[in-house]
């Protein structure tokens, strides 16, 4: 028994210390109001379909059959959406223009790569304006307005400007990425580097440190977890970036490509397929950015 | 009025008695005044505060808050520029000691980067000042020794005591082995036991090292048993009120609180900080 016991407890006990049941219990109570949601929205159709159809003597039970597995509806199912993914993703061959994984991939590289350049326009930024009073005063009134503008319309004026160039490919989603991922890391890290107190500045004035000093020895260690947290907002603001990049320049593929393709000819449960991939890959992208943070702060000496 | 052109001759007498040895100043203040011009209006944080500091003395500062005693202290360290008046580090200015690194500061806060270990953290005066990488290991070693830090050197700030950061503050900034030694209300945020211990442990350092310390506090028992030089302040505007000998024995211990000389001294102490203080609150 007395041996026993910590085992039998052990399992129990992830269940009911952890948050597993409550975990499971939202994502019950989301699973319903979603399937009624989608019997509530597609019901319209549903009869319509049956009226075309000639069939006026249905049942209850066969109309919400019957909405829960249309073609295309107003709000597919979570059942059809996991059915649509295990279809593109798993059964699909990878090299496939009809798997998602092709498409994630197109997506993915022109986010990392947009992610990369945004963050680190986004760090010389900060550097620039913490350290040049002039700069503060002159670039982030223009870094703040270049946010204001909608991304979505901005989009497309980049790209036929860059194909004038002819710079084509990856580069252009990038930089849309990079547009919208830079401001985070910007206003991140200037709080950041400005966040040592006034004692902590004190103590290198003590040793008469030099600038590059105080800079490299205070302020970027000081920065680092303003700078994590903002680049987990970059990284997912980067993948927006790219699907709304990905709506306009639809040829090479992406979810962008996806959900336009979808709207086109009404694929709903396409739209929805490529919609819940984007969340994934977006919560990679930030886990990632986690386990990135966790190992630097471990170095640095942070409270576990 | 009348007593304060007084107690500045009772000052003037107690000070030629006070610093009898060598004469070599290493603290020169004249006639200093700082001014802060803050939104209400200017401030007079200090007033003609005329001070010397000979070597190896131990000088305390006390006085309430807003006597100006951190403020003189910062003037000292180039932390602040006086408005009046000179300053001068072993006849440099302020600045020039600063940048030729003359003196250690040791804040309210310990002022620990928590990024860094312990040993890190005494490392950085020396890491900044370019000191080879054996001679900073040596050195690291040899200050941990000094504040009883042995086998800390790899924790991180957050898991040390507030008695135990402090004392590794003042390892790091004895590391480059300054001769002047700043000491701003070190001991102000810790406990009355700890204050004692750390209190005996900075006297055996002060004699084993023969530094210059200033050493502001609020704390009369402290200012007397650590000094050889009491300096009273009194506030708005900030200025000296009264200088006290206080020459007891280098290997004194915390038994010397309770003799009579001791508390004479306390005495002279607390009633000048009373009269610095009558005309108000």
């Amino acid at each position: 028994m007395s041996i026993e016991a910590p085992a039998s407890r052990g399992i129990v006990a992830r269940w009911t210390d952890g948050q597993t049941i409550p975990v499971l219990i939202v994502v019950l109570v989301i699973g319903v109001f979603w399937y009624l949601g989608a019997m509530w929205l597609n019901a319209d159709l549903q009869r319509d379909l049956f009226a075309n159809g000639g069939k006026t003597d249905y049942t209850t039970a066969e109309l919400i059959e019957g909405t829960l597995s249309q073609e295309r509806p107003k709000l597919p199912t979570p059942g059809q959406i996991i059915a649509e993914l295990q279809k593109t993703v798993i059964d699909t061959a990878p090299t496939s223009k009809r798997s998602l994984v092709y498409h994630g991939s197109v997506t993915l590289s022109a986010t990392v790569l947009g992610f990369l350049l945004g963050s680190m326009l986004g760090m010389v930024l900060a550097v620039l304006v913490v350290h040049a009073r002039s700069l503060d005063r002159s670039l982030m009134p223009w870094v703040v307005a270049s946010q204001t503008i909608p991304i979505i319309a901005l989009a497309p004026m980049v790209i036929v400007i860059m194909n004038q160039f002819d710079i084509t490919g990856l580069v252009p989603k990038s930089i849309i990425a990079a547009y919208l991922s830079f401001f985070p890391v910007t206003v991140g890290m200037v709080k950041g580097l400005r966040s040592p107190d006034p004692l902590q500045m004190d103590l290198m004035r003590t040793y008469s440190a030099s600038r590059m000093q105080v800079f490299f020895m205070l302020r970027v260690p000081a920065s680092l977890p303003f700078l994590f947290a903002s680049l987990k907002v970059a990284v997912a603001a980067s993948l927006v970036g790219t699907v709304v990049a990905e709506l306009t320049k639809s040829e090479d593929g992406g979810f962008g490509a996806r959900l336009l393709a979808g709207s086109y000819y009404g694929q709903t449960i396409q739209i929805w397929a490529a919609l819940f991939a984007a969340a994934a890959c977006a919560w990679m992208l930030v886990t990632a950015v986690g386990v990135v943070e966790r190992g630097v702060s471990k170095q640095m000496g942070a409270r576990p | 009025m009348a007593r304060k052109s007084s107690s500045t001759k009772v000052k003037g007498a107690d000070q030629a008695s006070a610093t009898p040895i060598s004469g070599e100043k290493v603290i020169a203040c004249e006639g200093l005044s700082l001014t802060f011009e803050t939104a209400d209006g200017p401030v007079q944080a200090l007033s003609g505060i005329d001070l010397d500091i000979a070597k190896g003395e131990f000088v305390s500062l006390i006085g309430p808050s807003g006597c100006g005693k951190t403020t003189l202290l910062r003037v000292i360290a180039d932390l602040e520029q006086p408005t009046d008046g000179s300053v001068r580090i072993n006849s440099m200015t302020p600045n020039e000691a600063r940048l030729k690194r003359a003196y250690g500061y040791v804040f309210q806060a310990p002022a620990l980067y928590p990024w860094r270990t312990i040993a890190k953290n005494i490392a950085l005066p020396l890491e900044i000042m370019g000191f080879a990488k054996e001679d900073r290991a040596e050195r690291v070693r040899k200050g941990l020794e000094l504040v009883n830090l042995t086998g800390f050197e790899n924790k991180f700030p957050w898991q040390l005591s507030g008695g135990m950061q402090q004392r590794a503050s003042i390892a790091r900034a004895l590391s480059f082995d300054p001769d002047l030694l700043l000491m701003d209300e070190p001991f102000g945020a810790l406990d009355e036991i700890v204050r004692d211990k750390l209190n005996e442990q900075l006297l055996r350092l002060w004699e084993k090292t023969q530094k210059t310390v200033v050493f502001v506090t609020h704390s009369i028992p402290e200012a007397v048993f650590l000094s050889t030089k009491i300096v009273v302040m009194s506030p708005r505007p900030g200025k000296i009120h009264d200088v006290i000998a206080c020459n007891f024995p280098k290997d004194r211990t915390l038994d010397i609180r309770e003799t009579p000389e001791f508390l004479d001294v306390a005495n002279r102490v607390r009633q000048g900080l009373r009269e610095g203080h009558s005309y108000v609150d």
